[in-house]
Formats: C-alpha cells, structure tokens, sequence
C-alpha cells in the first residue's frame, strides 16, 4: 500500500510534466489540426537553454526557467512562421512531413552543437533536495512538489488566459472556425502564433522541469515524451485543455506504476497500447465528443 | 485551412498514354531493360569497380528501393500515412535470421533454402501482422493512422527488445549471408514490377480512388476498408521481405535499428522521389544512398541535411522531385516507331 501510494506521489510529478507537453500538442491541434512533432524538441531545447542559464549564465532556478520558458515561446512562433504558415492552404500530409522534418531538423542541430552525450543537469539548490517524510516509505522530495508547483501555476494562468482574455477568445473562435473567426475581424495569423507562443512556452518550462528531475539532457531526450504526451492529448481527447491534464497524469501514473511493479523496459509499450486501444474505442478520447463526418 | 483529409499532394490524374507501345514490345523491351541492368551489375562487379565498399552501397540502396516502393504504395497511392514501415522490416528482419539461423546449421548442404524460407517467412511474418494491425487502425483517419501505425511500431521495437528469442537488445548476430547481385536484383526488381503491375490493375484504380477522395470511393461501391488493407498487406510484405533482405546481407540486426528515425528515413525517400511515383521512389533511394555515402564520416550533418530537405521540399516542391510522372515502357511509343496494325487500347 504504501508502496502504491509513493508511486502515484511519483507519476504525478511525471504526469503534470507530460500534462504541461500535452496542453501545447492539444493547443496547436485543436487550433490548426497539426501534430506538432517539433514539440517534443522544443521541450528539449528548453532543458538545454535552462541547462546554459545554470552553468554558462550562472542565473537561479527561477531565472534560467524564465529565459527557457522565453526563448521557446521565440522559437515556436519562429518554427510556425517559417514551416507550417506557408503551408496554410496545402494538405494536412504536407504540414506533418514539415512538422518531422522541423523536429529532426532541431535534434539534429542541437546535437551538432552539444554532441550526443548526456549532460548532467547543475546541482540543485537546498530547497529542491529537501525530502518531507510521511511515513517511512512515503517520501516526497522538494523538486517534486516545485514540478507539481510550477506546473498548476502555468496551468491555471493557461486557463485563465483561454478563458477570460479577449485573445483566449479569439484562439477558442479560431479553433471552432477559422473562416468564421476571420469573418468576425479577429486576426487568425496572430491567434495561431499566440497558441505556439503559448504551447511552446509549456513546453520549455517542461524541459526544464525534466533536467531537474531526471538531472540528465541530450539531445534526443524530446522524442519519447513527446511522442508519449501526444498520448496524453489523444487519451484526453485532442483539443480540449482539461484533457490534456487529465491524460497526462493518467499516462505519468501508468508509466510510473509500470516501472515501479519490476516492467520497466515494458513501460513505453504499455503507453503505446494505450493510445492503440484509445484510438480503437473511443477516438475522440476520454472526455471527448464524437463528430459525425460530413461530405 | 485545408480541407483534404488524405495525401493528395498530387493535384492532376495522370493523362492517358499517347500512342501506347503494343504489348508485346512492352513486355520485349521491360525484359531487356531488365537484363541490361542485370548484366551491367555483374560486368561491374568483375571488373572490380564494385568493389566490397560499393557493394554494401548498392545493398542499401536496393534494400531502400524496396522499402520506399512499399511505402509508396501505402502513402502516395491510398494515401494512408503510415509511419510505422520500421515496424514491417523489424518483423521481416527477425523472422529471416530465425529461420536461417537454425536452417543453415541444420542442413548445412542446403542452406539457400533457409534463406528463402526466411524470406518468404519474413514476408509473411510482417503480411500477417499488417492485417492483423490494419482491421482494428485502418478504421482511423489521417493523423490518428499515422499516429497508430507509430505506436505500433514502437510497440513492436520494445517487444523485440524484451523477448528472450530475439535475444534483447543486443539483438541477433553472425546471420549467414546469402545476398549477392543476383537476389539483390531479383528482389528489387520483382518489387517493382508486381507493385506496378498492382497498380495497373483495377484493384490499383480502388487504391488510387480511395487516395482521391475517400467519401467518393465508397459512393461508387469501392470497399475502402478491404482496399486499405490491401495495400497495407502487401506494402508490409515488401517491407518484410526487404528486412530480411537486411538481415542476411548485415549480419546483425538489433531492434534499436527499426526505431522511428528509420521509419522517416524511408518517408524522406519517397516524399523527396514524389509521392505517387515509383520511379521517384526509386529515384530518391539512389539519391539519397548516394548523398548518405558521401557524408558517411558526419552522421548529424546526414540528419541535419535529411530534415532540411523534407521542411524545403515541402514549402517549395511537395509534389518530390517526379511528382507523380512515371518512367513507362509503353509511353515510350510516343518516341519509337513500333507500330501493329492493331492499336490495343489497353
């Protein structure tokens, strides 16, 4: 039993960090029916630039989250204006393959120039080491509760972003109807680059979030989570924020109960059964609703 | 915002042929094309200009003309985009050395037999599992199939790094090598020809159909489903074949080798030959066989170069390099003066 509950306090620091992932996936798709394979690689250029703000910059924790949460949000308006806005009017099949490509494209460079080891992530400062003992075997170390932290915080500020501003409302017309959206005067070009903005900005607090949890980086390190919290979007159901939360902890809580039962090196399969049979039941996904084709 | 659900890259059918050569021409001057290229292959090779280094080059390329054709078939033509084609080769490539494996030590007198047991095994092997994938996934449309055919191949690369018979991660070694010019030929060409001739058929014309608007096909009476599954059959057993293919020419093989990246390697090819072409397939795979042996010494300058192509391609040619125009024996009536009393209309 306890042993169950240290695994839950466990896969719910790595799910809010899919979940923060998955609300940039679910973002970019609902507002222009992309998968954003560079997502994953901009969560990992995140991890690198919070990486050089600790060692190169010698900046704070929460310094160096905020140059990466800023350079990725550049990076993703950058990446949407180059690659995917010409693209607009093609088809869908044409903005994926530029999508992969923009994600090998950010892999491969990143490795050029910092080489394909593993970096360690800098020494974390006393607060983040500190543990707090429930019982003996409970334990909940202070960069789990700072993931856990910065991640609802992000969140809610997303939800009151979507929510309550004049461009959340924008961004939530253009998801249901870019024509009509455009038709109402709201700049539909703006509102898309604000959702990468956004996404991308998660996304780079994510990296981050990852280096000092897993206090290791490289420069493929954005393809498995990425590919895993796209998870997360579809067992929500894609496009919807709350979705996204809810599968990222579902598949951080999976994962991390997989691993922790002795089925480690099953742990990916098991994620990607789950999307299989998501996909296969219920496509829409857990919250949601079937939309009937039309001609 | 685009509207296309499917792969139309290609905007235009293409036009009937003009003065198409007569049958029998067709079929004399394909098989002499084919010996020619045959013969070539070994006349280099005894001159010694294809050398040990060259060949692995040309098996490569070869074993990437297989796979791309078979993705083709998948992509460009039904316009399914699968992006698990590692998944297939996987499957092919380990039930080949299984097969051989054993095989040759058992009779060691007969040993070509395992290997084209182990090819026809592996064939199968991966045919099988892409129906049994394709009925449940097929259902799926655009994003959600390529995002499946994903999953599954990841599911398929941690299988095999967990199964005691496939040895783990470290993978199978010392497969006993069969290949030489001839099965390299023999197999790519006959992919070639049999994906051609399949889609010259009037199942070919259901595959095209169901690229072109899926809604339509089914209002005309083409059973989509049955065709997708067609063409992910036998699109995995291509890939199956090329992957034992694979197995027997590099003596090892390790799941790590079928991961994502290898999938979107063959994507490149035949996005940068056009989706829609044979040819450009083929084409792209001795393009990119070349240019990956050129920059051999800088594996991420390879991957920068690979990912730059896609994105540019993409903005600024995503019909490939061929759109989908094809080399075809019979157009070449147009240019030669063959002629019999009887125009076929074929």
């Amino acid at each position: 039993m306890e042993q169950l509950i240290q695994q839950l306090i466990n896969g719910l620091a790595l799910g809010s960090i899919y979940a923060l992932i998955a609300l940039g996936y679910t973002m970019i798709y609902g507002i222009i029916q992309l998968i954003n394979f560079a997502h994953g690689d901009i969560f990992m250029v995140g991890a690198f630039v919070g990486y050089a703000g600790m060692t190169t910059l010698r900046l704070n924790f929460f310094a160096s989250l905020a140059l990466a949460i800023i350079t990725c949000l550049l990076l993703g308006v950058l990446i949407e204006r180059v690659a995917y806005k010409p693209l607009r009017k093609q088809t869908r099949l044409a903005v994926l393959i530029t999508a992969i490509g923009m994600s090998f494209l950010l892999e491969y460079t990143m490795m050029y120039f910092v080489g394909p080891d593993p970096r360690a992530y800098p020494a974390l400062p006393d607060f983040m080491r500190a543990t707090i003992k429930i019982t003996d075997n409970i334990v909940i170390t202070g960069a789990q509760i700072l993931i856990l932290a910065v991640s609802i915080t992000l969140m809610i500020a997303l939800q009151l972003i979507v929510r309550y501003t004049r461009i959340g409302k924008a961004m939530r017309a253009v998801s249901q109807d870019p024509d009509a959206a455009r038709l109402q005067g709201i700049n539909v070009d703006t509102t898309i680059s604000f959702t990468f903005a956004i996404g991308s900005a998660l996304a780079g607090a994510a990296g981050v979030l990852v280096g000092v949890y897993y206090n290791s980086i490289n420069p493929l390190m954005g393809i498995l989570p990425g590919l895993k919290a796209f998870v997360a979007a579809v067992l929500g159901g894609i496009g919807i924020i709350p979705g996204a939360l809810l599968g990222g902890f579902l598949i951080g809580g999976v994962e991390t109960l997989v691993a922790g039962y002795g089925f480690s090196s099953w742990k990916d399969a098991v994620v990607f059964a789950i999307l299989i049979l998501i996909l296969i039941l219920k496509p829409s996904g857990l919250l949601g609703k079937n939309v009937k084709e039309k001609v | 915002m685009s509207t296309g659900e499917g792969a139309s890259l290609i905007t235009a059918p293409p036009k009937p042929v003009r003065n198409p050569l007569p049958r029998p021409a067709v079929l004399g001057i394909t098989a002499a094309i084919l010996l020619v290229v045959w013969g070539l292959g070994w006349l280099l090779i005894s001159v010694g200009v294809l050398d040990a280094y060259v060949m692995s080059t040309l098996t490569t390329i070869c074993i990437n003309i297989i796979l791309a054709v078979s993705l083709n078939l998948i992509v460009g033509f039904t316009g399914q985009l699968s992006l698990g084609h590692a998944g297939f080769m996987a499957i092919g490539a380990y039930t080949c050395a299984l097969i051989t494996m054993p095989f040759s030590s058992a009779f060691p007198d007969i040993e070509i037999v395992g290997f084209i047991l182990g090819l026809i095994g592996g064939g199968l092997a991966a045919g099988v599992v892409g129906v049994a994938i394709g009925v449940p996934t097929l259902r799926l449309k655009g994003d959600y199939l390529a995002i499946a055919t994903l999953g599954l191949a990841q599911i398929i690369m941690v299988v095999l790094q967990n199964l005691e018979i496939t040895n783990g991660a470290a993978g199978l070694s010392g497969i006993p090598s069969y290949v030489d010019w001839n099965w390299l030929f023999l197999l790519t060409a006959g992919t070639i020809l049999l994906v051609s001739n399949l889609l010259g058929s009037a199942q070919g014309r259901d595959i095209v159909a169901v690229r072109e608007d899926e809604i339509a096909a089914s209002a005309v009476g083409v059973n989509t489903t049955r065709v997708k599954i067609l063409a992910f059959t036998v699109g995995g057993i291509f890939a199956g074949i090329a992957g034992g293919l694979y197995a027997s020419s590099f003596y090892v093989i390790q799941p790590q080798q079928f991961s994502f990246m290898l999938s979107i390697n063959i994507l490149v090819i035949v996005v940068l030959g056009g989706l829609g072409s044979l040819t450009g397939s083929v084409l792209g795979a001795i393009v990119l066989g070349l240019v990956s042996t050129f920059l051999q010494s800088y594996p991420e300058i390879q991957m920068i170069l690979y990912s730059l192509i896609l994105v540019l391609l993409m903005l600024f040619r995503p019909q490939g390099l061929l759109g989908n125009r094809e080399f075809s024996v019979r157009a070449l009536g147009r240019i030669l003066p063959i002629r019999t009393k009887k125009e076929s209309k074929a």
